[in-house]
C-alpha cells in the first residue's frame, strides 16, 4: 500500500515551502513554457548557457507541492552540468519516477531520490516531470530571450 | 451543529443498496464526496444492466424473433419512462444521446447548422461546463456566429442585468446550466428561459447536474432542449437524454447518418425516419438505456424531494464546517446551490489536498472541473469539489474536515 510519507517525503515539503531559484531571469539565453492542461500546471523554465554548461536555471509558475519542489530541486541539480550530463540525469529521473530505475542506481541521482515514493502514484508522475520536460525543451528549441 | 438524516430517508438502510459504498480505499472507509463527476450505482441498476445481457440481449427495432422484440419493448418503455420524468409531453421528444456531451453536440450540429449564419450570436453563461460552451464554439467557427457569455458575480451568481445587456436583436441561442458543476449555482432557468423566449431565442437547458438534486418538469420550464446525463444519477456511463420540443425536433435535419434513422434509402438519397429515430443511428446504447430506466425508478422510489432536502442538509453542514476551518476560502457562495461545495486551501495547491484526503479514503475532485474560464474568473488554477448525493452522512463530512486539518499540518 503506497503512502503519503512516501510522496511527500519532507525535503519535498520543504522545497515546496521554499523553493529556489524560484525567480525569473532577464539575462537568461533561452526558456520554455510548460503547461500540464489536466491539471492546469503551468511554468517557464529560464537557463543561461555557458559554453556547453548550464550556469544559472530558475523557474517561476504555479503548481502542486510534487511539480514545485521537483522544479527546485532540478534546478538545484542541473546547475554547473553540461546539456549532456543535465539530459542524462533527466533520463535517470524520469526512470525513477516511473519506477523502471534498478534500486541501486537511484543513489547516483542525490536529492533527487526524494522522488522515488512517486513511482506509486502514477497519476503524480506528469507533476514531478513537468520541469524536467520544459528544460529539456528550453535547451533543444528554446525560445532565446536575449541576443 | 448536527444534522439528523431527512426523517423521509432511510440513509443507513440506502446505502446498502450501492455494494461500492461498503469498500475500505487505502485501509479506511470510502467516503465518496465525488458525486458531481459521477454518482454510485444502486444494485438494482447494476442487476437491470446483468440481467439485460444474460437474459434479453438482442439488437432492436428490427429483429422478428422473441428477444429483439421484447428488447425493443424494454427500451422504448424506457423512452416513455424518461418522457415521465421529465414531464415531456411526448415520448417522441426523447432521443438517447451517449450523454449531455453529445446532446449539446446534437443541438449545434443539427439546429445550429441549419439556423444560425453569420453574425448571429449566441448567448452562453461564463459559468458552463466546457460541454455547453465548445459546441457553441465549434458552430461559431464553421457559422460565422458570435459566442457571448453572461458574467458572473464574486459570489457565482449570474449578473442578470447584463443578461438583459447581451440579449441582442442577432442573438439566436440561450444556452444554460441548470446547476453549476463547478460552483453549485442553481441558476433561475425559469425566468431566463421565458425571458430568452420573449425574444425569439432558442433556449437548451444544461441539466448534467440538476437532474440528480431536483424535480425537473420540461415544460414548466418551457425549454426548447434538455439535455442530462445517466451516469450522474445512478445511471450507467455511456447514456444521456436529450428532451427536444417536438416542432422544433421536426425540423432539424440529421447530424449523424447510419441503420435506424432512415426511411428508405437508395444509392443516390436516403430520406429519413420521424423523430426520436433520426436522431439515434446505429445501434443504439441498449443495456445503458435500460439501466438508466431502473435508475430513475429507484430515483423515483426513494423520492427526488426527500433527496434534496437531504442533500441542502449535507451541504449546509459542510459549508458551515468548511467555512470555520482557517485559511479555507469557499468557491462559488450563491444564494440558492445544490450539493457542490468548490474551495481552496491557502498555500495549498487543490491536488495536494486531494491526495492528503485519498489517503483518508476520501474521494474529491481536484482540478478546473472542466471548466476552465470559471476559475479563471475566480482567480485560481483549479479548486477542490466536494460533491454530496442523498447516501452521505455528516459523519463522513466530518472525516473530510479531519482530512482538511491533516493537509494544513502536512504542508504549514
Amino acid at each position: 500500500m503506497p503512502s503519503l510519507s512516501e510522496l511527500y517525503q519532507n525535503v519535498i515539503l520543504e522545497h515546496n515551502r521554499s523553493p529556489r531559484n524560484f525567480r525569473p531571469m532577464p539575462n537568461a539565453d533561452r526558456h520554455a513554457d510548460g503547461h500540464n492542461p489536466l491539471c492546469g500546471d503551468q511554468l517557464t523554465v529560464w537557463v543561461r548557457m555557458d559554453g556547453g554548461v548550464l550556469e544559472d536555471v530558475s523557474f517561476q509558475g504555479s503548481g502542486c507541492a510534487i511539480s514545485r519542489a521537483s522544479a527546485s530541486l532540478m534546478t538545484s541539480m542541473v546547475k554547473g552540468k553540461t546539456r549532456e550530463e543535465a539530459t542524462r540525469l533527466f533520463e535517470r529521473f524520469h526512470r525513477l519516477v516511473t519506477g523502471t530505475l534498478p534500486p541501486d542506481q537511484a543513489e547516483t541521482l542525490g536529492k533527487l531520490a526524494v522522488f522515488s515514493g512517486v513511482s506509486q502514484f502514477p497519476i503524480r508522475v506528469k507533476c514531478a516531470s513537468l520541469s524536467w520536460h520544459t528544460l529539456r525543451a528550453a535547451l533543444d528549441e528554446g525560445i532565446k530571450t536575449t541576443t | 451543529m448536527t444534522v439528523t438524516a431527512a426523517p423521509e430517508l432511510d440513509v443507513e438502510q440506502l446505502r446498502k443498496d450501492f455494494p461500492i459504498l461498503s469498500q475500505r480505499i487505502r485501509g479506511k472507509p470510502l467516503v465518496y464526496l465525488d458525486n458531481a463527476a459521477t454518482s454510485q450505482k444502486p444494485r438494482s441498476v447494476i442487476d437491470a444492466v446483468g440481467r439485460f445481457y444474460a437474459t434479453e440481449n438482442a439488437n432492436i427495432h428490427r429483429g422478428v424473433h422473441f428477444l429483439s422484440e421484447r428488447a425493443t419493448l424494454a427500451y422504448e418503455a424506457v423512452r416513455a419512462g424518461v418522457a415521465r420524468f421529465l414531464n415531456a409531453s411526448s415520448s417522441d421528444e426523447i432521443v438517447f444521446t451517449s450523454g449531455t456531451t453529445e446532446a449539446v453536440n446534437l443541438v449545434a450540429q443539427s439546429w445550429g447548422r441549419s439556423a444560425v449564419r453569420a453574425g448571429d450570436e449566441l448567448l452562453v453563461t461564463a459559468m458552463e461546463h466546457h460541454s455547453n460552451l465548445v459546441p457553441w464554439q465549434l458552430l461559431a467557427a464553421q457559422t460565422g456566429a458570435v459566442v457571448r457569455a453572461v458574467p458572473i458575480s464574486d459570489a457565482g451568481e449570474l449578473d442578470l442585468d447584463a443578461f438583459d445587456r447581451l440579449l441582442t436583436d442577432r442573438t439566436r441561442l440561450l444556452a444554460i446550466a441548470h446547476v453549476s458543476n463547478a460552483l453549485g449555482t442553481v441558476n433561475p432557468v425559469r425566468a431566463l428561459v421565458a425571458h430568452a423566449r420573449q425574444h425569439g431565442l432558442v433556449t437548451l437547458v444544461d441539466g448534467a447536474q440538476s437532474v440528480p438534486h431536483l424535480a425537473v418538469d420540461v415544460q414548466e420550464l418551457n425549454c426548447d432542449f434538455f439535455a442530462f446525463s445517466g451516469h450522474k444519477v445512478y445511471g450507467p456511463t455511456g447514456v444521456g437524454v436529450l428532451y427536444g420540443r417536438a416542432a422544433l425536433l421536426e425540423r432539424m435535419p440529421p447530424w449523424q447518418g447510419g441503420g435506424d434513422m432512415i426511411e428508405a434509402v437508395t444509392l443516390e438519397a436516403s430520406t429519413f425516419a420521424p423523430p426520436p429515430a433520426r436522431f439515434e443511428a446505429g445501434t443504439p446504447k441498449i443495456a445503458q438505456v435500460i439501466g438508466l430506466g431502473a435508475a430513475l425508478d429507484y430515483v423515483a422510489a426513494v423520492g427526488l424531494a426527500p433527496i434534496g432536502a437531504r442533500e441542502d442538509e449535507l451541504l449546509a453542514y459542510a459549508t458551515d464546517r468548511v467555512s470555520g476551518l482557517d485559511g479555507i476560502r469557499l468557491v462559488g457562495t450563491a444564494r440558492h446551490k445544490a450539493a457542490v461545495l468548490s474551495f481552496v486551501v491557502e498555500g495549498v495547491h487543490p491536488h495536494d489536498v486531494a491526495a492528503v484526503l485519498d489517503d483518508e479514503g476520501v474521494a474529491v475532485r481536484a482540478g478546473h472541473h472542466c471548466a476552465q474560464p470559471v476559475m479563471s474568473r475566480f482567480g485560481v488554477p483549479a479548486t477542490v469539489r466536494a460533491s454530496f448525493a442523498f447516501y452521505n452522512t455528516p459523519e463522513e463530512i466530518d472525516v473530510l474536515i479531519r482530512g482538511l486539518g491533516r493537509v494544513r499540518t502536512l504542508f504549514a
